[in-house]
């Protein structure tokens, strides 16, 4: 099924006591010459949180930059839709927070599976993140004294999390737009929006440009440059049925992948266990509640399985509050992939609340009742808003209703410290790495790392490559190369004129995943799905109706394109999940488990990062990890 | 559920447009008016018409990428809603319900639904920022920030750019839309260097952009989906007319 290949190495790491590594790598990468800088063209593509950041600082550096995003605007990549807050290790609350308990909580919360060095830096930076921003003008939540406010989020045992009530993911968005904004103004970023990446340009084995379509014109481009900056977010959208943009895809991701860049521990997908559980076969996205709800709501369910009373109607002695019951010292607090399988086994088990009995009350009677109502609007009237509109019920008197989703993917295009990834000149950052939290993601940390990689990281790390530049012109044997398997591709899906809507293909792949690689994982569920997305990727090109042309608007040929790499990723996948046979942060091996159903890791033979090779069969190459610093143990909640 | 949808379609931007009659009757309270679409569009493309063009994305009210004109009002009846967020229980069971794309001078129709927005862009280019390079900035703390204060930048700051302001407004004013940006940063101790400059330039641009100019009509801010006040306008012209 896959073939073992020699072992990768990351070999930027620098080396020496971990406090002074991000400081000697600043120092050993070799600086640009300003007046060179102007020389040097960089793309970026994606304006979330980390590619808004990265063009907006490399156009500030000096360095001229082409920008791309599918959306309408850069002020609208995903990023926005984070709601609960960004993590830094200010201690402004005196409550014994760190940079090293924020890397020893960040290392320890991914359950031993991310790179000492990198998560250390991102502790480091994080402090710089909160100044840059404020500096900005984002609007974080402060104190009647005026200063910052900041709260205890998802597992964490000190108030850490800087916030802008539910939309800081929106406002921390806003000033890397505004930044990036300025530098559009400036002439040093030429913007591209309604532009969808397809392919990598490769030449003379660097990456040197992008193929793009124009969403409106259908016009297919090649854009060249020095480096490429990949920041296009994670692969969620590969359940279908996700907490991301429906326009969310791995299209450039998995296309750099065929190209030669290494992915990264595909299996490691975040199921977060607060969204509004799904209500209808018409679904079309899940809508995640922020998990800052569990600091003030209990969940629970009904100690009857197939209980009828509404809830308000159930007395205290038939509430199962079995997150407090089974983990007494965090309580609804435990991490997001405890909570989620925690929701799963006890809705299997029959005790689920809601349509089909998938989903547990969130409940805020006793938060209104010691705060007061407008303590709790104050903190979540916005969530509370959103939940209504969606379900026509009032959270303030009647039990939110809650159920796990895909949220985050941990796993990425391999990167080594530098952020580089196993293409010289392609650089990977933000959710489309893999690089910092290992086998599951804190809450209030993918802001964090996004700014820390756009802002901090990438610009200090990419002049050790765009040094050697600018480099000589590419070939256009390489172009002419890759823009013909693009139109290839646009010209197949076009012709297929079959009787399967994408949008049917993509629903039957999301369904295979979450049932077999979504919260368990079993050696014969994803041998099932292992089977079955061969034959449905098969059929897709057979049958797959993609109506209209390609010289303009089109909305469900983009949609194919999408699908039809998701339907690729998704058999990566599963054969991470099955070749992984340990449990680990977000991924479960049911065969796995210590007697009372926690995940059993196995530190002997898969302390280490899958970073796989796209070939026939797939090629795994070993990244192994050392702990020096943190010590692996066995996460408990109890 | 049964709906008569009026949609309007158009090829694109050159082309004329009109409004096309198609009956949706498999739909349910719980969908959203996005995945009503949703349907028709898999069923029209069933039937090998094209599908109907919409932008949307994050479908959570917040990425400001959904909008159209839903019998007449930007964003449709509920209140502070953005398109994406409206469910048909809002509606009652056979009617019929007309949508069209935003229409103001500087919003050209892309195809159907679809606006070209990037105006908007071009506004906030023209100097809703605070300049402050990465790595420039002191501790965050340097500077406290009266909690009124900045509870009036961050109202002003949920701003999420769909047009609906300027759809909504007799003139295609985008005054609500600038106001809000040189609220959030002119509250701010942060957008105080440049708050004047920043009004004239965003003010001059939206004009240059083909805009139109403000009467008070109020329109923007009763669709707007986040409910930015009208008083951010207020605030906007004293900016524009203060001479320092």
């Amino acid at each position: 099924m896959y073939e073992i290949g020699t072992p990768v190495v990351d070999e930027k790491a620098p080396t020496g006591p971990l406090e002074k590594r991000w400081e000697r790598r600043r120092f050993s990468a070799r600086l640009v010459n300003p007046a060179n800088k102007r020389k040097l063209t960089v793309i970026v593509v994606g304006t979330g949180l980390a590619g808004g950041s990265a063009a907006a600082t490399l156009a500030e550096l000096g360095y001229h930059v082409l920008s791309f995003c599918y959306q309408d605007s850069p002020r609208r990549a995903h990023s926005i839709a984070a709601q609960g807050g960004i993590n830094a290790a200010k201690n402004y609350r005196n409550d014994g927070d760190s940079v090293f308990r924020l890397f020893h909580d960040t290392v320890k919360g991914g359950d031993f599976r991310s790179r000492e060095s990198n998560v250390y830096r991102l502790a480091e930076v994080s402090v710089e993140i909160i100044d840059q921003c404020v500096a900005q003008g984002v609007p974080f939540a402060r104190e009647y004294g005026g200063l910052l406010d900041t709260r205890s989020f998802g597992g964490a045992q000190v108030a850490r999390t800087f916030y802008a009530r539910g939309q800081t993911g929106q406002q921390l968005l806003l000033g890397a737009y505004q930044a990036l904004s300025r530098q559009i103004h400036a002439g040093n970023v030429e913007m591209r929006a309604r532009t969808e990446m397809l392919d990598l340009v490769v030449d003379d084995g660097r990456a040197r440009g992008i193929v793009a379509r124009d969403l409106v014109t259908g016009v297919v481009t090649t854009h060249l440059a020095d480096a490429v900056v990949l920041a296009t977010g994670g692969y969620g959208n590969a359940f279908h049925l996700s907490t991301n943009a429906k326009g969310s895809n791995a299209t450039a991701i998995w296309r750099a992948h065929r190209r030669g860049a290494l992915f990264a521990n595909p299996c490691f997908t975040q199921i977060h266990p607060t969204c509004i559980p799904v209500s209808g076969a018409h679904q079309s996205k899940l809508t995640l509640m922020s998990e800052s709800l569990r600091n003030d709501g209990r969940v629970w369910v009904p100690r009857t399985p197939g209980e009828v009373r509404p809830p308000g109607q159930i007395p205290e002695d038939d509430r199962d509050y079995y997150l407090e019951r089974l983990y007494p010292s965090f309580g609804n607090l435990v991490p997001r992939d405890i909570a989620s399988r925690a929701a799963k086994n006890i809705c299997d088990a029959g005790y689920g609340v809601g349509p089909g009995g998938l989903g547990v009350y969130l409940d805020f009677a006793a938060a209104v009742e010691r705060l007061g109502r407008p303590v709790v609007a104050e903190r979540y009237g916005n969530l509370f808003e959103m939940y209504e509109r969606i379900t026509g019920e009032d959270p303030y008197t009647v039990p939110m209703r809650i159920y796990p989703a895909v949220h985050y993917t941990m796993g990425g295009l391999w990167v080594d410290y530098d952020l580089q990834s196993s293409i010289p000149g392609l650089f990977v950052i933000g959710e489309a790495n893999f690089s910092d939290h290992g086998a599951n993601r804190l809450g209030a940390s993918a802001l964090m790392q996004g700014l820390a990689d756009g802002y901090f990281v990438l610009p200090n790390t990419i002049g050790d490559y765009l040094a050697d530049g600018p480099f000589p012109p590419v070939s256009p044997s390489s172009v002419a190369e890759v823009t013909g398997d693009v139109a290839s591709r646009l010209d197949r899906l076009l012709a297929v004129r079959g009787d399967r809507s994408p949008d049917d293909f993509h629903r039957e792949l999301g369904q295979l995943l979450w049932d077999h690689c979504g919260m368990e994982r079993s050696e014969p569920g994803l041998r099932k799905a292992l089977a079955r997305i061969p034959a449905l990727r098969e059929e897709f090109w057979r049958r797959v109706r993609v109506l209209g042309n390609g010289d303009g608007l089109n909305q469900s040929l983009e949609k194919a394109g999408r699908v039809a790499d998701f339907l690729e990723l998704a058999e990566l996948m599963c054969l991470d999940a099955l070749h992984r046979t340990e449990s680990c942060g977000g991924h479960f091996r049911t065969e796995s488990q210590t007697p009372d159903g926690e995940a059993l890791r196995d530190d002997d033979r898969f302390a280490y990062v899958a970073a796989w090779e796209y070939a026939s069969p797939p090629v795994l190459h070993r990244e192994e990890l050392r702990f020096a610093d943190v010590t692996p143990s066995t996460r408990s909640y109890k | 559920m049964r709906f008569t949808l009026r949609i309007w379609r158009q090829d694109d931007a050159t082309a004329d447009g009109g409004l096309r009659s198609y009956v949706v009757d498999d739909v349910s309270p719980d969908m959203s008016f996005l995945e009503m679409l949703d349907v028709l569009n898999e069923r029209l493309s069933a039937e090998g018409a094209e599908p109907v063009a919409f932008d949307h994305d994050c479908r959570e009210g917040i990425c400001g990428m959904c909008g159209m004109m839903i019998n007449g009002v930007a964003h449709g009846p509920a209140k502070a809603t953005t398109t994406c967020q409206l469910y048909l229980r809002d509606f009652t069971d056979g009617d019929t319900i007309t949508v069209e794309p935003w229409r103001a001078r500087p919003f050209p129709v892309v195809r159907d639904l679809v606006v070209d927005r990037s105006a908007f862009d071009r506004i906030i280019e023209a100097g809703g920022y605070v300049s402050t390079p990465t790595g420039s900035a002191p501790d965050a703390h340097a500077v406290p920030v009266p909690k009124a204060d900045a509870d009036t930048a961050f109202e002003a700051a949920a701003c999420i750019g769909c047009g609906a302001c300027v759809a909504a407004c007799p003139n295609g004013s985008a005054m609500l839309f600038t106001a809000a940006k040189t609220t959030h940063l002119g509250m701010l101790p942060q957008g105080q260097p440049e708050r004047y400059d920043r009004a004239r330039a965003m003010v001059a641009t939206q004009d240059d952009l083909g805009f139109g100019g403000c009467t008070n009509a109020g329109e923007c801010t009763a669709v707007c989906p986040k409910g930015i006040p009208l008083e951010t306008i207020g605030r906007l012209n004293r900016d524009v007319l203060s001479h320092r």
